[in-house]
């Protein structure tokens, strides 16, 4: 006599696996989601003196990141780059990664252009915000949601 | 002194006087983010490169604070305007307070 094959899950077993599922969630999010639009909105505030302007800054990057582990990212600034109207410094934070920051750039006249690419990790879906402070201090800001499928940083 | 740490750039010389020109860099490292553990659970320590800045004959053309949310082997590009030949320092800091160092020549045609 052969033993009938079990198929499938008793309902037992189906709450007990939901349940340890669940609890996972719960502790693990607060581990990988330390930044908050809160803490990326303080961070904002040490870097830079005055209340960012929307628009100027663009984000280039993908929609929909099937990996979380190395998003490629572009920033541009519109400024022609010259000694009297230059791009000065440019930040990037990100709202739900373990740390709100990112990258830190000091740009000049120099560069004739105001447009760095980087590769980033991003733990699970959020806002890449970019901030740009021009020579006369105005500042200037854009965020931009990226959707991540897999979360590239407790990995 | 961290191993297999590799810097490389690409610099697109000549260049034509005034040109405004993309110079891409790319470093072997592991931008160890500090947020991971290993086998045992314990925190693996961080070790990023936090900094790279990039002089033209001796000027800084280019200075980036970088944190753990940069991906490993850290590609960055950025832009220069090529005013006269001479000589690009690039020069990333480690955690560990190691520097990486690579010139490179820039000819204006």
């Amino acid at each position: 006599m052969t033993k009938p094959l079990r198929r499938g899950l008793s309902r037992r077993q189906a709450v007990t696996a939901l349940g340890v599922v669940g609890s996972f969630a719960v502790t693990l999010v607060p581990l990988r989601a330390e930044a908050t639009p809160e803490t990326a909105r303080k961070l904002l505030n040490d870097l830079v003196k005055a209340e960012p302007k929307p628009g100027k800054v663009q984000i280039k990057t993908q929609e929909v990141a099937e990996n979380g582990n190395s998003v490629p990212v572009t920033i541009s600034v519109d400024s022609p780059m010259t000694e009297q109207d230059y791009v000065r410094e440019l930040h990037v934070l990100a709202d739900r990664n373990p740390a709100p920051g990112v990258a830190s750039f000091r740009l000049s006249p120099a560069n004739g252009k105001a447009e760095v690419q980087f590769r980033m990790r991003m733990a699970e879906t959020q806002n890449i915000i970019a901030v740009a402070v021009m020579n006369d201090g105005s500042v200037w800001s854009t965020a931009r949601e990226v959707k991540v499928t897999i979360g590239g940083c407790g990995s | 002194m961290a191993e297999d740490v590799k810097p490389r750039i690409r610099v697109p010389s000549p260049a034509k006087k005034g040109e405004i020109i993309e110079i891409k860099t790319l470093v072997s490292h592991p931008m160890e983010s500090g947020q991971r553990k290993d086998a045992d659970g314990k925190t693996i320590p961080r070790k990023i490169i936090n900094r790279m800045t990039v002089t033209y004959n001796g000027k800084t053309v280019f200075d980036a604070k970088l944190e753990p949310a940069i991906s490993a082997n850290p590609l960055i590009s950025f832009f220069v305007k090529a005013t006269e030949s001479g000589q690009l320092d690039f020069t990333w800091t480690d955690d560990d307070g190691s520097l990486y160092k690579v010139s490179q020549t820039i000819t204006i045609s």
